[in-house]
């Protein structure tokens, strides 16, 4: 292979990257009915004319289980590569995998959705509390049981009026969001995701009384009837922003970074931005909507203070203005800035949380946990006396409702779900929402793929899950004998921490199991 | 009566409905069965229409003014009183494939191993057509006449 050959557009086979894993066919459950064939947009199963017969070649296989899930005699079944390396403690065949891919390629490694490396997951190392005997416990079947979530700036103090022989508040409380469950839908930009996927996240917001976020990807026109329950997004690169956008929705949120990849700039390839999405975003179609690092215009918390309140101008101090930050390791400082900044709402991004499409480096990398991140947070806003001049949200890999109580329990006003919420309308974690290729139609723009999802169907899904998590928040709530998710709030009394050290326990604020 | 309506805009073109539906129509009911001992003697009573990205199952409407049902000239074609399906009477039909020549869909195919008409018979005997049922994208919906046509 010279030079020559290579700029002839001659693509060298890639020896060293071998398949991620094996698709196996039981040949006596096979009907050749070519379904596998029809859904695999990596083509990895062929139909063969000549022999009338079905088969496989790995190689391509992302392990999404579109083929398994529609085969109709069950006949797929999809493993791991069984090809072992000598077991090495540094080198594992992931990181080996990782050195082929780029001697290959000569590339940045790419990824999809949140942090695979199994980091400790520190939900899973707190424990909730429930009554007995002394404090009796609620059953929420029975007695109201209240979920219902106000995010805002809240007043320092309340000053009442007597009028009228009754009383009046005479103090202004700035707007608020009102949330029947206090799990909101993350910011996922139409572009990394299919308009139908969108559409479903805005809708079911709508039908379970709480927000869905736009992300960078602007508001379809199709999608402003649900602003009501729209948080829209001023990102770096001001993708789809005007005075209409801003004023559609709910709440705006000023993204400065994401936990996947702090410190990164989005890459949204030009191939994505078809019609619709060059209109909605306000890019020309077929361009690469590049979403720098930093905002060109923030430098600084004054800096910040600067957009938020040209923006609380713009939409005549009705909405609340919410900045979304990663969890780095300054968080808490970083999040007390915002607040002084005049944020009413600070999101902070964990390092599980997922992503679009992200160097595997930063993805696997950069940003701390969100556990510590959220406490250090609410401990510090509260040291500072400034916790009730905006609600926190904690965002991150959040996978089930008993993360969701922890994390009130911890200090949270309210969780971002998205990589969950993408799972249940289907997504298979095949982290390969880079390639465009979603078989599951979520993050696509192909249209072969898109109709994939429907929209009915996935928003019917999205709010079986928030009702069911409602449900089991409730019970939990229950259990601690407590009625209003406002008495959990910021209560780590009901936490105890197994298998932490000292210094986490003390960074967290929580005491030990048994104390 | 309930009619079948395809939803274009969902339709993967998995085919699976086809699948199903000549697994109903087979003697055995049983999938691996039909396939690789009964494929010669059974058809999906559906076909799936594909161009391009857009695909949508395709089978019989049973229309309100059926064409076939005026065609027939043996009364095999015939309306089904309890449910209003337009069904097709084997024992009659003699193959002269008029219904076929005047569907305005091309619902109806020739028989797979006898001179008779083969058409969607909105599965007698199960709760939902079982295209319906085994819709991976539920493109393939049963509605309401009045729900159709709104």
């Amino acid at each position: 292979m010279n030079e020559k050959d290579r700029k002839d557009g001659f693509q060298p086979r890639q020896w060293l990257v071998e398949p991620d894993f094996v698709v196996e066919r039981d040949p006596e459950k096979c009907i050749q009915c070519q379904v596998c064939v029809r859904q695999c947009a990596n083509d990895v199963h062929r139909y063969d004319e000549d022999d009338e017969t079905v088969s496989s070649d790995s190689s391509p296989c992302v392990g999404c289980h579109r083929c398994a899930s529609l085969c109709p005699t069950g006949a797929i079944s999809i493993k791991r590569s069984e090809l072992d390396f000598r077991p090495h403690g540094n080198w594992t065949a992931a990181a080996l995998r990782n050195v082929y891919k780029q001697a290959e390629t000569g590339g940045i490694l790419l990824a999809g959705m949140g942090n695979d490396q199994g980091l400790p997951v520190y939900w899973d190392r707190l424990l909730l509390n429930a009554s007995q005997v002394t404090n009796p416990s609620i059953d929420p079947l029975r007695e109201p049981m209240e979920t219902l979530t106000h995010l805002g700036r809240k007043p320092d103090r309340l000053r009442l009026l007597e009028r009228d022989g009754g009383v009046a508040l005479a103090t202004r409380i700035e707007p608020q969001l009102e949330l029947q469950v206090p799990v909101m839908f993350s910011a996922m930009s139409y572009g990394s995701i299919s308009y139908h996927a969108s559409m479903a996240l805005a809708r079911a917001a709508s039908e379970a009384g709480t927000y869905a976020n736009t992300g960078e990807g602007g508001l379809h026109r199709d999608i402003r009837p649900f602003g009501d329950n729209m948080i829209v997004q001023v990102a770096s690169g001001r993708f789809g922003v005007d005075s209409e956008y801003l004023n559609s929705a709910a709440a705006v949120e000023i993204k400065i970074g994401q936990g996947a990849k702090p410190g990164i700039g989005g890459h949204l390839p030009g191939e994505k931005v078809d019609g619709a999405v060059s209109e909605t975003r306000m890019i020309p179609e077929g361009t690469d909507a590049l979403s720098p690092a930093p905002h060109h215009d923030i430098y600084s918390i004054e800096d910040l203070r600067q957009l938020i309140y040209s923006i609380k101008e713009a939409t005549l101090y009705e909405k609340p203005v919410s900045v979304k930050i990663a969890a780095v390791h300054n968080v808490a400082a970083i999040a007390s800035g915002c607040v002084r900044a005049g944020a009413d709402i600070v999101a902070i991004d964990g390092c599980r949380g997922g992503t679009g499409a992200a160097p595997t480096m930063i993805r696997n990398n950069v940003g701390i946990p969100i556990e510590f991140a959220l406490a250090a947070v609410d401990s510090r806003l509260r040291e500072e006396g400034i916790r009730n001049q905006a609600s926190v949200i904690a965002a991150g890999g959040f996978r089930c409702s008993a993360d969701v109580v922890k994390a009130i329990a911890l200090g949270a006003d309210a969780v971002y779900l998205g990589t969950v919420a993408l799972v249940a309308m289907g997504c298979h974690m095949c982290q390969k929402c880079y390639t465009g290729k979603c078989n599951w139609g979520i993050a696509t723009q192909d249209p072969y793929l898109t109709r994939r999802l429907n929209p009915d169907m996935a928003t019917r899904r999205l709010v079986n899950l928030l009702r069911a998590w409602k449900l089991e928040i409730k019970e939990m709530m229950g259990g601690m004998g407590i009625n209003a998710i406002e008495s959990l709030r910021g209560n780590r009394e009901h936490l105890r921490g197994v298998g932490l050290t000292d210094r986490e326990l003390r960074i967290l604020d929580v005491k030990a199991a048994g104390e | 009566m309930k009619r079948i309506v395809a939803r274009e805009e969902y339709c993967v073109g998995c085919r699976l409905c086809e699948i199903h539906c000549l697994v109903q129509h087979s003697k055995s009911k049983k999938i691996i069965k039909a396939f690789r001992e009964e494929r010669d003697s059974v058809l999906p009573r559906l076909r799936v229409e594909e161009s391009g990205c857009v695909s949508f199952a395709l089978q019989c409407r049973h229309c309100e003014q059926a064409s076939c049902i005026e065609a027939c000239m043996t009364g095999a074609m015939h309306r089904a009183p309890e449910t209003g399906a337009v069904l097709c009477d084997t024992d009659r039909c003699v193959g002269c494939w008029m219904c076929i020549m005047v569907c305005p869909l091309g619902a109806i195919r020739r028989g797979p191993d006898s001179h008779v008409a083969s058409k969607c018979d909105l599965c007698i005997g199960e709760d939902y057509p079982v295209c319906v049922a085994n819709c991976p994208n539920e493109a393939i919906a049963l509605r309401e006449e009045d729900e159709v046509n709104a």
